[in-house]
């Protein structure tokens, strides 16, 4: 699985020294990471390790207090979540950051909706390309839905995650970063999200999956990533570490 | 794209429309003095203001805040047009001050609803004293003559329209009820103010800026509520500090009616107007009826039970249903 990973080229991400605080809390211990093209990377520690402020930061949630982030070798600052969007780092949230009135069509563009007329804040939207961009989006990660008008609630929670990827697919994300996907799935729905990431790996695009479920990252990642009390730990191909050992090293 | 039934169960305004519709047609039959040139005239003439307030105050429970102090906005807005007019200013330009004092209570709302992180049911019941007293102060204890002589017709006057007469203000109602509608349900804005109540987490990480769409929401409901006032004390030609007085519950409950839900997310500009013309439809048959007119709050608030039931079930019911 080390195709993908061609050291030669530029890292598409590259973090720096990156370091932060909450209050009193040192969350980040200058940690360094990177990735490159259509690496898949199991981001893997215990609660409070800091994984989640690392990945926070790369989707502009929170912002670094130290450190410096590099997009394919370009040193940006990433204030917030559109920030990291405009960059091409799209988020997968457990919660699958979808809003359960509104219908499919509307969640796939929600908060940068195609204008039929006038400027973002001011502008009628598009409604028929949304709903056929929509349905596109679906199409291409297999996900068959009833219409681009059902309500997101009505969907399951694998459904909702397909349309999550299916967002990020459609505007051109770099770098994913799924932040514990698989919570609350079914089997079925778990091994879906899963080839999902195999499918986007061959796409070129590089994915950041964080699970607590080992058994669910190490299968599919390229590098693992480990990190206790605000430090990075570990940093190797994931066939240089089994299950075991990394469930010993994080525990 | 077809109308399918499931659909049209979801929508919020449903259960509200179709009480209406009931009540219209039962009313009209149990008492002819209902359905006749002259009531509808007299029921539509409070009507847009109301509903211009229950229309602000439901986008901003859309948008998952609230506002109580709208009544008192209400108040104050036409008190400083008015006295500013008494002072030799333009109409316009007193009218402006005037929406612009309510936009800025609208304002402060939000600061400190945002700012202070304090729930907007507490900041608003602040500024409901607050600008209640400031009409008060105002008014400096006798409140000022209206001048009877200013031309309102472009406002309030007569329309007519064969059966019924109506007042202009009734089409600065639909306008702004069309407007309005066409933001929330056309315009990109419109989808940030349903995603902001409606998942407050997933419009922030999809970047959407929650903050800037509530503070315009407290500021556009504010300002329309000082509009519906400045409308109401020139229909009435006379401005009193307590203009306004109660009219908060009223305009919510003609929100809730019409199926905003308190959550957050769910509600439409259509179940504001209907709201509004149900709650006065209630007062109107009871006067018509001659039944003791304290039986309106108790009306009233069995219509906002029922309402809410009637809502509830229909909404379960459309997803149940396989569309």
């Amino acid at each position: 699985m080390s195709t993908a990973a061609n050291t030669a080229e530029e890292p598409i991400i590259k973090c720096v020294g990156l370091q932060k605080w909450y209050g009193a809390v040192h969350a980040l211990k200058n940690v360094d990471f990177h990735a490159a093209r259509g690496e898949v990377i199991g981001l893997v520690g215990d609660n409070g390790a800091g994984k989640s402020t690392l990945i926070k930061i790369l989707s502009g949630v929170h912002t670094q207090d130290k450190g410096d982030i590099f997009i394919e070798g370009r040193n940006v600052s990433i204030t917030g979540p559109e920030v990291a969007m405009g960059l091409g780092i799209e988020t997968i949230y457990q919660y699958t950051a979808m809003v359960p009135e509104m219908s499919i069509a509307q969640n796939f563009f929600i908060g940068r909706e195609p204008l039929k007329f006038g400027r973002p804040g001011l502008g009628i939207v598009d409604r028929a390309k949304m709903a056929r961009e929509a349905m596109e989006g679906l199409r291409g990660v297999g996900l068959h839905l009833r219409g681009p008008d059902t309500p997101v609630k009505a969907l399951s929670g694998g459904q909702r995650q397909g349309v999550a990827i299916a967002r990020a697919m459609h505007f051109r994300s770099k770098v994913l970063i799924l932040d514990e996907p698989t919570n609350h799935l079914s089997v079925k729905e778990t091994n879906k999200v899963l080839d999902h990431v195999v499918e986007l790996k061959g796409l070129g695009i590089t994915s950041i999956f964080i699970s607590h479920n080992l058994h669910h990252i190490h299968p599919i990642s390229d590098r693992i990533v480990a990190m206790a009390r605000g430090e990075k730990i570990a940093d190797l191909p994931a066939g240089e570490i089994s299950v075991d050992e990394m469930t010993r090293m994080i525990s | 794209m077809k109308l399918n039934v499931r659909n049209l169960m979801a929508r919020p305004e449903m259960a509200a429309l179709l009480i209406f519709v009931a009540l219209f047609v039962v009313f009209s039959f149990i008492n002819d003095r209902f359905f006749a040139t002259g009531n509808m005239t007299v029921y539509l003439q409070p009507i847009p203001e109301l509903a211009i307030v229950a229309m602000g105050i439901t986008i901003l429970i859309i948008a998952g805040e609230f506002d109580l102090s709208v009544g008192s906005v209400f108040g104050l807005s036409p008190m400083v047009t008015v006295l500013l007019m008494q002072n030799g200013w333009p109409t316009a330009a007193a009218i402006l001050a005037g929406l612009m004092i309510a936009a800025l209570i609208g304002f402060g709302n939000g600061l400190i609803t945002l700012k202070l992180k304090i729930p907007s049911f507490i900041a608003t019941l602040g500024m409901l004293f607050m600008a209640r007293s400031f009409a008060v102060v105002l008014a400096g204890g006798f409140p000022p003559i209206f001048p009877r002589e200013l031309d309102v017709s472009w406002l309030v006057g007569r329309l007519d329209l064969g059966l019924v007469t109506p007042r202009v203000s009734l089409l600065y109602m639909i306008a702004i009820a069309l407007v309005l509608g066409f933001v929330l349900r056309r315009m990109d804005f419109g989808h940030w103010i349903f995603a902001t109540g409606g998942h407050p987490q997933a419009a922030r990480d999809m970047g959407i800026k929650t903050e800037r769409v509530k503070m315009a929401c407290f500021m556009l409901c504010a300002t329309l509520a000082g509009f519906a006032g400045i409308i109401q004390s020139f229909r009435v030609k006379v401005i009193v500090p307590n203009l306004g007085t109660g009219l908060e519950m009223q305009a919510i409950a003609a929100a809730v009616i019409g199926g905003v839900a308190l959550t957050g997310g769910v509600g439409s500009i259509l179940g504001a107007v209907v709201g509004t013309l149900l709650i006065a439809m209630i007062e109107n048959i009871l006067i018509l009826s001659g039944v003791n007119a304290n039986w309106f709050m108790f009306a009233v608030g069995a219509m906002i039970v029922v309402a809410v039931v009637l809502n509830t079930q229909t909404r379960l019911k459309a997803e149940g249903m396989k569309g």
